[in-house]
C-alpha cells in the first residue's frame, strides 16, 4: 500500500508543472518517510509489562540493557548483540563462542551503578534495546524514558526463574527465531518438570536446608524470595535465611548461621570456599561436618546466580542433584556438555569439560587474573 | 564556626558534677549489667545458669566441643567486647576533637579518617583480598588520609588553623568520597558492590577474637595519651592565645591530640566499618551530664559510649532474623533520643 502511494506520488509529481515542483519534492519525500517507517514499525509486540512497543520487522541489532539481558540475549541470537555490558574475563572468554567474546563493553543502562553512555548506545545502531529482569515500575519508566529519549524500541522481559520459558519464547518471536526460542523453551520446561517430579513426591520437611554464602567472609545471603536465592527453592531445597520482611541481600551473623545449621552451603566464592574447612568457626556446621559445602563454577557465567538469567538453568540441574543424589543419576558431565552446546555455542573439549566438573565438585582452577575495565 | 566557650561549669551542673567518682561508678556498673544482658540474649538460647556454667569450664580450662562454648567465647564475647571497645573509642575521639576544635559539630570524621578508612576497605574489596587485608588497607588508608590533611592545613600558614584544619579535613574527605564513589561504579555488581555497600553501614557480624585483640592495644596506646594530657587539652578549649599565655604550646598538643584520637578511631573503624552518629552524640550526652571540663568528659563519654554501641550492637543482631546495619541504628535510635534531650536542656553548649 505505501509502495503504491509512492508510485502515485511520482505519477502526479511528473505531469505537474515547475511552480508545483516543490511540492513534488515535498510529495516524494513524505512517500519515501513513509515506505521507511513501513519496514520500521512493521510489528507491534506486547512486553512482560503489557507495554505495546513498535519493533522493526527484522531486527539486526540488540542492546542488552543489563548482564541478565545480555546472557538471555546471547544464548538466544548472538548474532545481534551489539557488544556486552562488561568486559568478559579470561576465565570467561575461553567459554563464549569465539566470534561473540571480543564484542565491545558497551556498559549497563539500568540498575545501580548504571554505566552506559546513551550515545554510546546510539553509535552501535540498535534496532531494539533489550532488558530482562525484574518488572518494576523503576524498570517500566525507565524503559518509556530511555524508548522516549532515543526513539528506539525498548523491550522488558519478566526474569523470574519460573518465567525462563516464557521469557525465552517472548524474545524468540521479538527477534523473529521463534524456533530457536521453542527449542530452549522445551529444555528448560523438561528440567522444570524433572524437578517438579521429584519435589511432588518430598515433604517440605524432607527436603534439605540450604545456606547461599555470599561475600567475602559467606555472611551475606539472600532471603527467601529474594531473586539471589531462588533458585534454591527451585531445586528443592529450603533457604534457611528467611527473614520475615526483608527482602533481597542481607548480612547474616556467624551466631546465625551456627543456629540454623543448614544441610547443605552452597557458594561460588572461591576464597570464601578454599576457607570455610579450616575456619574453627564454621567446621561446627553441619554442612562442613559432612562436607555437603558445594562450589559453583562461574565461567562463562555463574551456574547458580551472577547474573540472575538463563544461565541458572544448568546450575538448577546440579543443585537438584546435589540436594538429591539418587533422584538424578544421569551424567553431570553429558549435561553440561549438551547445556553449553545449545545454550552457549561452544563445543566443549575433553579438557574444559574436566576442569568444569572438578570445580563444580570443588576444585576450581586456579584464579587467572582478569583484566578489569 | 570556631567559637570560644566557657569551660566553667554552671551551678545546676555543678550539683550533677560533684560526685564525678560516683558517676564514672554508676556508669561502670550500668555497662558491665548491659554486657552480661548482651552475652545472654542472641539468635542461640543461653540461660544465666548455661553461662555460668560454660564460665566455669573456661577458667578451669576444661576443653570441651560444646556449642555453647564456641558460640559465647568465639562469637558473641567477643562480639560484645567489640561493641565495647568500638563505642568506647569513638565516642572517646569524639570526645578530643570536640575540645580540641571547640565545636560540638564536630565528629571523629572531621578530618577524614572514617571517609579515608572506607576508601581503604573498598579498595581491598575491589581488589578482592582477604579480609584481614581489607582491614588492614581501611586502617592505613584512614591513618594516611589524616595525616595528608594535617600536612596540606600545616603546609597553609594563616591565622586561623583550626579553620584551615577543618576545610582540608572537609576538602580531602569530598575526595576520598568520590573516589570510593568511583570503586563502586567499577566493582562487580554482584559480589563486590554488596558488600561494599554492607561494609560502609557499618557491622559487628563477622567480627573474630583476634580482631578485637588486634584493636584493643591499638585504641589503648591512643587513649593514653589523651589521659595523660587532659589538664593541658582543657586550657586548649580557651583558645590558642590564652592557652599560651598559661603555657601550653597549641599546635604541638593539637597534633598529639588529632594523632591519638584517630589512631584510636581508625583501629577500631577498620573491624566494624563505618559508624557515624556516635562519636557526636555521645559527647554531648555526656556533657550535659558531667560538664565540659575534659578530664571527666573523657571517661563519661568512654563509658557512656561503650553502653550506647552495645545496646545497639545487641538489637542489631536480635531485632531481626538477619543482621540490621548498625549505622543505620545509631542514627535512627541516636536522633530521636538526642533531639529529645536538646528540647528539654535548657543549657547552652560548652
Amino acid at each position: 500500500m505505501k509502495i503504491q502511494s509512492l508510485h502515485e506520488a511520482l505519477a502526479t509529481s511528473q505531469c505537474s508543472s515547475g511552480l508545483i515542483r516543490g511540492l513534488r519534492h515535498a510529495a516524494v519525500a513524505t512517500a519515501v518517510l513513509l515506505l521507511a517507517m513501513a519496514t520500521a514499525k512493521a510489528r507491534t509486540v506486547t512486553d512482560s509489562a503489557s507495554r505495546k512497543v513498535d519493533v522493526p520487522d527484522r531486527v539486526e541489532r540488540v542492546f542488552a540493557a543489563g548482564p541478565p539481558a545480555s546472557i538471555l540475549l546471547y544464548v538466544l541470537a548472538p548474532q545481534v548483540m551489539t557488544g556486552w555490558p562488561d568486559p568478559p574475563t579470561v576465565e570467561e572468554r575461553s567459554l563464549i563462542a569465539e566470534k561473540y567474546r571480543d564484542l565491545p563493553a558497551l556498559g549497563r543502562l539500568t540498575g545501580r551503578g548504571g554505566t552506559a553512555n546513551l550515545e554510546v548506545v546510539l553509535k552501535t545502531k540498535p534496532d531494539l534495546i533489550l532488558d530482562f529482569g525484574a518488572i518494576r515500575e523503576t524498570y517500566v519508566s525507565l524503559a518509556d524514558n530511555v524508548q522516549e529519549q532515543t526513539k528506539i524500541p525498548y523491550v522488558l522481559i519478566d526474569g523470574r526463574f519460573e518465567a525462563t520459558p516464557a521469557a525465552l519464547r517472548l524474545l524468540g518471536d521479538v527477534l523473529g527465531a521463534s524456533e530457536r526460542g521453542e527449542q530452549l523453551a522445551k529444555y528448560v520446561e523438561a528440567t522444570f518438570a524433572q524437578i517438579d517430579a521429584v519435589l511432588a513426591a518430598t515433604l517440605i520437611d524432607k527436603r534439605p536446608r540450604v545456606y547461599l554464602a555470599r561475600g567475602p567472609d559467606g555472611l551475606e545471603t539472600g532471603v527467601v524470595g529474594s531473586i539471589n536465592t531462588e533458585i534454591i527453592e527451585r531445586a528443592g531445597g529450603r533457604n534457611v535465611a528467611d527473614a520475615v520482611g526483608q527482602k533481597g541481600l542481607v548480612r547474616a551473623s556467624m551466631e546465625q548461621v551456627i543456629v540454623a545449621d543448614p544441610e547443605i552451603i552452597i557458594t561460588w566464592d572461591r576464597n570464601f570456599f578454599d576457607r570455610i574447612f579450616r575456619d574453627p568457626l564454621w567446621v561446627g556446621i553441619r554442612a562442613v561436618r559432612e562436607h555437603r559445602v558445594y562450589l559453583a563454577p562461574t565461567a562463562p557465567f555463574g551456574w547458580i546466580d551472577r547474573p540472575p538469567s538463563v544461565n541458572r538453568v544448568i546450575g538448577l540441574r546440579w543443585l537438584a542433584g546435589l540436594f538429591y543424589p539418587d533422584k538424578f543419576p544421569e551424567e553431570l558431565r553429558e549435561i553440561t556438555r549438551t547445556y553449553y552446546h545449545l545454550f552457549y555455542h561452544v563445543d566443549l573439549t575433553e579438557p574444559q569439560l574436566d576442569t568444569l566438573i572438578a570445580w563444580s565438585k570443588g576444585q576450581a582452577p586456579s584464579r587467572q587474573q582478569p583484566a578489569r575495565r | 564556626m570556631v567559637q570560644g566557650t566557657s569551660p566553667i561549669p554552671t551551678a545546676a551542673r555543678e550539683t550533677l558534677s560533684s560526685h564525678p567518682v560516683a558517676t564514672l561508678a554508676s556508669l561502670a556498673a550500668l555497662l558491665l549489667l548491659l554486657m552480661l544482658g548482651a552475652a545472654l540474649v542472641g539468635a542461640y538460647p543461653i540461660t544465666l545458669g548455661d553461662f555460668m556454667a560454660a564460665l566455669g569450664r573456661q577458667l578451669t580450662g576444661e576443653v570441651t566441643k560444646e556449642k555453647i562454648d564456641t558460640i559465647l567465647f568465639d562469637i558473641r564475647l567477643p562480639r560484645v567486647f567489640a561493641a565495647v571497645v568500638v563505642g568506647a573509642a569513638i565516642a572517646a575521639a569524639g570526645a578530643a576533637y570536640q575540645t580540641l576544635f571547640r565545636n560540638p559539630l564536630v565528629s571523629p570524621d572531621i578530618l577524614g579518617v572514617s571517609t579515608g578508612a572506607g576508601l581503604g576497605a573498598v579498595l581491598g574489596i575491589f581488589l578482592s583480598l582477604p579480609v584481614a587485608a581489607i582491614q588492614l588497607s581501611a586502617f592505613v588508608v584512614g591513618l594516611a588520609t589524616v595525616g595528608l590533611v594535617y600536612g596540606i592545613a600545616s603546609l597553609v600558614h594563616g591565622r586561623e588553623p583550626i579553620l584551615v584544619l577543618v576545610l582540608a579535613g572537609v576538602v580531602v574527605g569530598s575526595l576520598a568520597g568520590a573516589a570510593i564513589s568511583l570503586l563502586k561504579i567499577l566493582a562487580d555488581p554482584y559480589d563486590q558492590l554488596p558488600a561494599i555497600v554492607f561494609w560502609l553501614l557499618g557491622s559487628l557480624s563477622a567480627i573474630r577474637k583476634g580482631e578485637v585483640w588486634a584493636a584493643v592495644p591499638l585504641v589503648l596506646i591512643g587513649l593514653f595519651p589523651l589521659v595523660l594530657l587532659r589538664w593541658r587539652i582543657n586550657v586548649l578549649s580557651l583558645g590558642d592565645e590564652e592557652a599560651k599565655a598559661l603555657g601550653v604550646e597549641a599546635g604541638r598538643l593539637r597534633l598529639f591530640v588529632i594523632a591519638a584520637a584517630t589512631l584510636i578511631t581508625a583501629s577500631v573503624v577498620a573491624i566494624s566499618g563505618v559508624i557515624g552518629w556516635v562519636g557526636l552524640v555521645i559527647p554531648h550526652i555526656a556533657r550535659m551530664a558531667v560538664g565540659p571540663s575534659f578530664d571527666r568528659l573523657l571517661p563519661t563519654a568512654t563509658l557512656l559510649g561503650a553502653s550506647y554501641m552495645l545496646i545497639v550492637d545487641t538489637l542489631a543482631r536480635t531485632m531481626a532474623r538477619t543482621e540490621v546495619p548498625i549505622g543505620i541504628l545509631t542514627a535512627m535510635i541516636g536522633a530521636p533520643f538526642f533531639l529529645w534531650l536538646l528540647a528539654r536542656g535548657r543549657e547552652g553548649w560548652s
